[in-house]
């Protein structure tokens, strides 16, 4: 009985089979699950597919990776929340993340970071209410090198200064392309 | 594919090298300078001057010197070019034939490359990471074979052990004596896991290998595999490492097809598969307990050793783990020999180290060491010293789990335990120089909060010391604070130290115990004066407002 009233639940949070069947994405989902044979262990490899396909992981997409690798809800948004890389939330149009590794530290990511804070009028970790730009930071991308590195939508650009990231930010935002 | 075959690919990579070869950096850090662009601006220019005969253009690993990127190599005219734009590529092909161009050369007897040793590195910036053949001819694989056909999986382990190699992620434990217990366990199942996931921040060697040079892991894990009697491998990397990932899958792709994975490797009865499992941002995942846990989908949390994953690892069965280096240095050791390796070093620490230099540092890139060569050495000969005249003040190693080794300390040799007995370690290999104008405290807090961040939060000295270090040093920071909360803090740092469950919380402190220890007078110049606990040099309340 209650385990009843328990799926009954899982399958009104879940997405509707209508949905399921409309959004092309769910079934490459499902054709990465079946490449891993459904199982358990392979949760973070589907959560990667599922953030590449959604942009982000919501309690409706949970459910269905729950449900799919028949899992506790409770733990598949575990495993979610620890991990940095995945988020909740939908990301803005552009990406711009700030590389906060020791070396960029030390050669001043900390200026470029306060800059663009400063410029978007949003801290570090959100969205421009237009969502036009999301601002990150990362441990670490290894390009220490050529410290301090900032990414803008998946393009590493070396030896910034947080004129070169405000000037960035501002064509995207100005542009609004 | 047996030996025939691999001395057959061989000699048609040698007979269809061209007269010249430019080697474009095609590594993440001269990448973000463009490198891509120089590259296809250098194969339209050997079209256009008619010379697809003679020259070739090929895409390769890190070059070292990512301060100076795009870098491009010239052979065999054994020529660098830094800062390299795609509208210099013409006159670089018109230079093949003498012309003089205005394009800056790196000066290759410069320390930082003279000084090298690349065994690790030997073939990073030297063959296409792309494409199998280009590593089979500069004699891949044929440690492989020579394992596979010749050496029984004791005589395997007998080599590493002899060769003194220890792990390369940072703690230093004998490679040798970790794969015999996995091979003495017996269980049904075996597996071996490379450890790509290059989380302190300051360090990008395994990314480094991994982007130039990943059959050689590949070889050196297959090798392991054997001795210690695995059928299955992982690679877990980061996933702030997409470039390292493609060419993994890509090197993994074609060591199938030619049979070097999969079953009956060189027409033996051998059977191994590697896999790559995408980390998702958590530095705890680089402890061997929590990546584990990661890899069976779970939140990575470390759990208390023993048993140690050797004996019960991965879904419980016996499970050997070594880090993207310590793999890289296995292949060169089967081929030159334990003796040869041995020789390299100093006793206790054999072989060379690559380091990631970066920071306030003239030279950054990555370089490959000797063992036992000094800090001065590396920060101010191969370095060149801080940039714009200033002093070199402490150089970090070991990322938040090392510490701060001042420049008075800078004749120490580096080796696992000269490195230990300044509080810092030896670390996977990042080594960040820090001018006068850095601010200890600063550094010791950048740590922390990683620290803070990153705690799991499974076990409370970590979870909650953290925490309060953190609010400890913010209150220094600001001004705040009295003689009493430093030794709060000092208190605090060997609990956490001495109580951690895992590797994290154990070495989070260092950071701060090493600048205490090295620079305590900047922490007690930020100390608020107390009439009733007066600090020890009767500084009185520091301009810092």
């Amino acid at each position: 009985m209650i385990t009843a009233i328990g799926k009954t639940k899982q399958r009104a949070l879940g997405p509707s089979a209508e949905k399921i069947s409309a959004d092309k994405r769910f079934k490459i989902l499902e054709t990465h699950m079946k490449r891993f044979q459904f199982k358990q262990d392979a949760l973070i490899e589907v959560l990667h597919k599922a953030q590449e396909l959604f942009g982000y992981l919501d309690d409706e997409l949970l459910f269905y990776i729950a449900q799919n690798l028949k899992l506790p809800p409770g733990h598949v948004y575990g495993v979610t929340t620890f991990y940095h890389f995945f988020t909740l939330k939908p990301k803005g149009a552009h990406i711009c993340v700030v590389c906060m590794g020791t070396a960029c530290y030390v050669k001043g990511a900390g200026a470029i970071l306060s800059a663009l804070e400063d410029t978007l009028k949003i801290k570090s970790g959100d969205t421009t209410p237009d969502g036009q730009v999301s601002l990150l930071t990362a441990r670490c991308i290894g390009a220490c090198g050529v410290a301090p590195a900032v990414v803008y939508d998946g393009a590493v650009a070396p030896r910034q200064t947080p004129q070169d990231a405000i000037n960035r930010v501002k064509g995207w935002v100005e542009h609004g392309a | 594919m047996v030996l025939e075959d691999l001395l057959r690919i061989k000699e048609q990579e040698l007979a269809a090298r061209k007269k010249f070869t430019f080697r474009v950096c095609l590594a993440a850090g001269c990448v973000s300078s463009n490198s891509e662009a120089v590259k296809a601006a250098l194969e339209k220019a050997v079209k256009d001057a008619g010379l697809d005969t003679d020259v070739e253009v090929r895409g390769v690993g890190c070059l070292k010197l990512c301060c100076g990127g795009p870098l491009v190599a010239v052979d065999p005219l054994n020529v660098v070019y830094q800062k390299v734009t795609p509208a210099d590529a013409p006159g670089l092909v018109a230079a093949l034939n003498g012309a003089q161009i205005g394009v800056a050369k790196v000066d290759l007897s410069h320390p930082f490359f003279a000084k090298q040793r690349n065994i690790v590195l030997e073939n990073s910036g030297v063959v296409d990471p792309e494409r199998i053949e280009s590593y089979i001819a500069h004699d891949g694989y044929r440690a492989l074979r020579e394992v596979l056909r010749e050496m029984s999986p004791a005589d395997v382990i007998a080599a590493v052990t002899k060769s003194g190699l220890r792990g390369r992620g940072g703690a230093g434990y004998p490679t040798g004596l970790k794969w015999a217990t996995v091979a003495k366990t017996k269980s049904s199942r075996k597996f071996v896991i490379c450890n790509a996931d290059e989380g302190d921040p300051g360090a990008f060697m395994d990314r480094s290998v991994l982007e130039s040079d990943p059959h050689r892991v590949i070889e050196g894990m297959i090798i392991a595999a054997y001795a210690v009697g695995a059928e299955q491998g992982y690679i877990y990397v980061r996933a702030e490492y997409p470039l390292a990932i493609k060419r993994l899958q890509n090197a993994i792709r074609q060591a199938r097809q030619f049979g070097l994975l999969g079953s009956g490797i060189f027409e033996s009865p051998f059977t191994f598969n590697i896999e790559i499992r995408i980390g998702a941002g958590a530095f705890v995942c680089g402890e061997e307990t929590a990546l584990i846990a990661s890899i069976e989908g779970r939140r990575g949390m470390p759990r208390p050793r023993p048993p140690y994953p050797a004996e019960y690892g991965l879904f419980g069965h016996p499970t050997l783990i070594n880090n993207v280096e310590t793999f890289a240095n296995i292949p060169p050791i089967i081929r030159n020999g334990p003796d040869w390796f041995a020789s390299i070093g100093t006793e206790k620490s054999k072989g060379t180290k690559v380091f990631a230099l970066a920071g306030q540092v003239k030279h950054t890139g990555l370089i490959e060491v000797p063992m036992g060569i000094t800090l001065r050495e590396i920060v101010e000969e191969m370095g060149g010293g801080a940039p714009d005249g200033k002093r070199v003040k402490a150089v970090q190693t070991g990322g938040p789990s090392g510490g701060c080794v001042p420049a008075s300390e800078m004749d120490t040799p580096v080796d696992y335990e000269s490195l230990a007995r300044l509080g810092s370690i030896m670390g996977s290999g990042g080594m960040i120089v820090m001018d006068e104008t850095t601010r200890m405290v600063d550094v010791a807090a950048f740590f922390i909060e990683f620290c803070m961040d990153e705690s799991c939060g499974k076990c409370a000295p970590c979870r909650a010391g953290t925490l309060q270090m953190h609010n400890l040093l913010a209150k220094i920071r600001t001004g705040n604070a009295t003689a009493a909360d430093l030794r709060t803090l000092e208190e605090l740092c060997e609990v956490v130290k001495n109580t951690s469950l895992c590797g994290l919380g154990q070495t989070a402190p260092n950071p701060i115990l090493s600048t205490l220890r090295f620079f305590r007078n900047e922490y007690i110049a930020l100390l608020k004066s107390d009439a009733t606990d007066k600090p020890a040099n009767g500084q009185d309340r520091p301009d810092r407002v």
